[in-house]
């Protein structure tokens, strides 16, 4: 029904288009007042949104927005989190005892909800909504790597290590943290989804990116006030937004399975 | 009891300290509330005499305990928007939210439970398939697009409900299916996944050599066991639906709490931001120990252990 090629052709013109973008001849914000809501043409395939700007050339550039943005937000939220977790349970004691309180109190706000406040208080803008965002997503790479570490700090290898006299941090590096990327590897597949929703959630609200620079969030916001008269404009940046995030779900549960051992030997 | 006891003080700990962050994320944010409230163009005795009103020129240690103190005694000040408590504005705007945080776990649970246990009963089959691409496009569809999608189907389309605003229960439905269609998702492969392992059980086996009708079997034998991990990653999960409110009620014009903390963000509204993201922040907290001294309570096993 949607099989992984499909949706690993769907990532890669995400990809596609985010770094060949800038090269192609786009005019995102290009007004064009003759052509206010008007259907697709020659000049615009997709049609064109309420100011008369044409939805594909927004649709690119939205991508190279969301791309970007999820894999620094990813990429950081990982190898901080991981880092710091696995550290706290290597290490343990007082510093396990203060990350595990950390971790607890940032747990305590619900999901976006912490994202959605500090992205207030930065003020809207694209450096910012990346701050925020790592800022939260660390949290969950943290606990699990913590949880991860604290099963294989008693392993023979690591006792070896320790004994040698190696530091902690060479520890946590080239012998544990190598041992646990599956899980770890697992969760950044699905960050790179939650991140993608709660970019363009931020832009929806009005707290991320800024006009007339494109976001699939603001497209859909500027698109909901037109919807009687021209619904493709809230359509098309949804389609594409779900297209990705279904993906890149879709991916990560192959993922999952396949690094899972328990079920790859139960299905060969 | 010792379960008990541990419990509650990690909740007050961490009540607490969420409560100093979120102090000090609106301290450190910066901003004079007061540019806002009178313009820039005020003159500065009427500033000053605004600031003292509001306590802004006290040192931040006194501003803290001041705030603390608020917290305890459900004292927040005074929205710089509306001019009204703080306290005020949230009961006025809390049943609105409470009962689309319940209607959208009701969606949730009423599309979940039977989904996954359908999926699970046929597992393999085309309907288990796709009762799982379901779930997948459940997850992945952003509640800000679905809920248009909604509105442009049901209610610019069909007519059926209206499109936006809190106005009787029709006005009710959209937002809830909007609210609740992500929990749906991630419930309905957890009521799978438990059921599948519960169903493979020898209990199972006997009720089944019993004779018993499989629906019986189903809903009374492996059900009971089945929703216990459920039960668990439903109290997890809130916390999402909660933070799921504060988009789906900016969607629909849904005037609660969700709402108010955006409109509240916006417009640099300290207070009104302050009180709302602890209330939702201490509700999550709260509903996990709940969820957990449920859970001891149905599960024997686990409330023996602890004793």
């Amino acid at each position: 029904m949607f099989k992984s090629w499909f949706a690993l052709a769907i990532l890669t013109s995400w990809a596609a288009m985010a770094l060949i973008g800038p090269l192609l001849p786009l005019h995102p914000d290009s007004v064009d007042l003759q052509k206010i809501m008007a259907g697709p043409d020659a000049q615009a395939w997709l049609g064109y949104d309420d100011v008369g700007r044409p939805l594909l050339d927004r649709l690119i550039s939205g991508a190279r927005i969301s791309f970007f943005v999820s894999i620094l937000v990813v990429a950081i939220s990982t190898v901080l989190g991981s880092l710091i977790g696995a550290l706290a349970g290597y290490v343990g004691g007082a510093v396990d005892f203060v990350v595990s309180r950390v971790i607890d109190i940032f747990l305590a706000f619900p999901g976006i909800l912490l994202v959605i406040a500090l992205a207030g208080i930065l003020g809207p803008g694209i450096d910012n909504v990346i701050i925020a965002m790592s800022s939260v997503g660390w949290v969950g790479f943290a606990r699990l790597a913590r949880a991860q570490t604290l099963s294989l700090k008693t392993r023979d290898h690591v006792q070896a290590a320790r004994v040698l006299g190696t530091k902690p941090l060479t520890i946590v590096l080239r012998h544990i943290l190598p041992l646990i990327s599956a899980p770890l590897i697992v969760e950044a597949t699905f960050g790179i989804a939650s991140v993608v929703i709660a970019e363009a959630g931020l832009s929806f609200l009005g707290l991320g990116v800024q006009p007339p620079t494109a976001s699939w969030g603001s497209m859909i916001r500027d698109g909901t006030a037109y919807m009687l008269v021209a619904s493709h404009i809230v359509i098309v940046p949804g389609v594409a937004l779900l297209l990705i995030v279904l993906s890149v779900n879709l991916l990560g549960d192959r993922l999952r399975d396949w690094l899972d051992v328990r079920t790859r030997l139960s299905a060969g | 009891m010792n379960f008990l006891l541990s419990r509650l003080a990690s909740v007050l700990f961490v009540a607490f300290s969420v409560a100093t962050l979120v102090f000090a994320l609106m301290y450190l944010a910066g901003g004079d509330p007061v540019d806002y409230m009178l313009g820039e163009f005020a003159k500065a005795a009427d500033r000053d005499a605004l600031r003292a009103r509001l306590g802004l020129d006290l040192p931040w240690y006194q501003q803290y305990l001041n705030f603390l103190r608020g917290v305890v005694v459900l004292d927040f000040g005074e929205s710089f928007h509306y001019r009204k408590p703080v306290v005020t504005l949230i009961a006025q705007r809390l049943p609105a939210t409470v009962e689309l945080a319940v209607a959208g776990l009701l969606v949730a649970i009423l599309i979940a439970v039977p989904l996954g246990t359908l999926a699970a009963i046929r597992r393999d089959t085309a309907l288990d398939r796709g009762a799982m691409f379901f779930s997948l496009l459940g997850v992945s569809i952003p509640n800000f697009w679905l809920g248009p999608l909604l509105v442009l189907v049901f209610s610019l389309g069909l007519g059926w409900f209206p499109v936006s605003g809190r106005h009787g229960f029709a006005s009710l439905v959209l937002p809830a299916i909007t609210l609740g269609t992500a929990l749906a998702a991630i419930l309905s492969r957890m009521v799978r996944s438990s059921l599948l392992e519960v169903l493979n059980e020898d209990y199972i086996r006997v009720a089944r050599a019993k004779g018993l009708h499989p629906f019986t079997v189903v809903t009374k034998h492996a059900m009971r066991n089945a929703l216990l991990p459920v039960l668990t990653l439903l109290g997890l999960q809130l916390g999402a639906l909660l933070g799921g409110a504060v988009i789906t009620e900016t969607v629909f014009s849904w005037p609660g709490i969700g709402k108010l903390t955006v409109d509240a963000i916006l417009s640099r509204d300290y207070p009104v931001v302050q009180a709302c993201v602890l209330l939702i922040s201490i509700t999550y907290v709260v509903v996990n120990l709940l969820t957990d001294l449920v859970y001891a309570w149905v599960d024997p096993r686990i409330r023996v252990g602890g004793r």
